[in-house]
């Protein structure tokens, strides 16, 4: 599986995502910059947290109309898939492949810390390792992380099972003392109606050796690689 | 043509940046604080545009990328609506 990692002035976990996949899941990857256009060799497009373009205007707001993300709408529509981590959930909810739009914690802190996350949604390419119910712990670090959509646009995401992960307590239920940045309904992940596009504000990356405190940030390259040997027929190039 | 937008978060949404604000001004003594909410102003200069092209323009501009519709009001005032602004500092 062939990873593309963004890199925006200001990105942060490019080197994080860049190391995990290559050195811990040992598949190849490049880096892809925020100029490029061309993804055409890529399976899997990772935009990593930080503070792409200092954060200007609004979180994710100029890397959401970057070049790359332009051409990500193509890649998405050739069946590539998205991973958006932090800042890159901010930008895609920005460019308008997710729903929605991440703002100010509401506890108006930077929030840096381990959170429970309870899987939702177990049908996407990123999380079919996984089973509904089942709790992974990941941290967070974010200052802008409080998920916010509009009624409507909640209902279908309920309907259509497009939340991926909510924060929830150690013993997976979904309670307002688990949410550390107010999100809606505790959301933390969503996913596109598809399923190829995702969306999360914790790291993946920094969960995903021993060494780091936890694997189980590992479990959804893992479930991203049985994908694709179970399944390659979401690459429809 | 200079254009000032003015960016507002819509009535409804929690403003947390306002509520830290306004706290801050309760504790200054400002007790007759009821509400305070923050947004942006952003200043455009538009070349060679009349006040209607520009405003135009601008109006394009906020919906690509200076606001968020989830999330975000904006108006846009013309240098002619900003000369009593400037007049009153």
């Amino acid at each position: 599986m062939r990873f593309g990692v963004v890199v925006f002035p200001g990105t942060w976990s490019d080197c994080d995502f860049h190391y995990v996949i290559s050195e811990v899941l040992h598949q190849p990857v490049q880096y892809v910059w925020h100029r490029e256009r061309e993804l055409g060799q890529l399976d899997c497009v990772v935009l990593p947290g930080g503070f792409s373009y200092g954060d200007y205007l609004r979180a994710g707001a100029v890397a959401g109309r970057s070049p790359v993300v332009e051409a990500l709408g193509d890649f998405v529509a050739r069946g590539g898939l998205v991973l958006g981590s932090c800042n890159g959930f901010q930008i895609l909810c920005e460019a308008g492949l997710l729903p929605g739009v991440l703002t100010r914690n509401e506890c108006l802190q930077y929030r840096c810390q381990s959170t429970h996350l309870v899987v939702e949604n177990a049908d996407t390419p990123f999380t079919r390792g996984l089973r509904p119910g089942q709790v992974l712990t990941m941290p967070i670090s974010h200052g802008e992380g409080k998920y916010y959509a509009d009624p409507e646009t909640l209902a279908r995401l309920k309907r259509q099972n497009l939340v991926v992960f909510r924060y929830a307590a150690a013993d997976g239920s979904v309670t307002k003392a688990s949410n550390p940045n107010g999100s809606l309904e505790n959301i933390a992940g969503i996913v596109n109606a598809e399923g190829t596009v995702l969306g999360m504000m914790p790291h993946p990356e920094r969960a995903s050796e021993t060494a780091m405190g936890g694997t189980d940030g590992l479990l959804m390259f893992q479930s991203l690689l049985g994908s694709l040997v179970e399944d390659g027929s979401f690459l429809k190039r | 043509m200079k254009v000032r937008v003015l960016v507002r978060l819509k009535p409804g949404i929690m403003d947390v940046q306002g509520a830290a604000v306004k706290h801050a001004l309760a504790g200054l003594g400002f007790s007759e604080l009821t509400d305070l909410r923050v947004g942006k102003v952003i200043d455009v200069d538009v070349a060679d545009a009349t006040p209607q092209e520009a405003r135009a323009r601008v109006r394009e501009m906020c919906q690509q990328l200076l606001a968020n519709p989830i999330l975000e009001d904006y108006t846009i005032e013309t240098v002619d609506d900003l000369a009593p602004h400037g007049a009153a500092r």
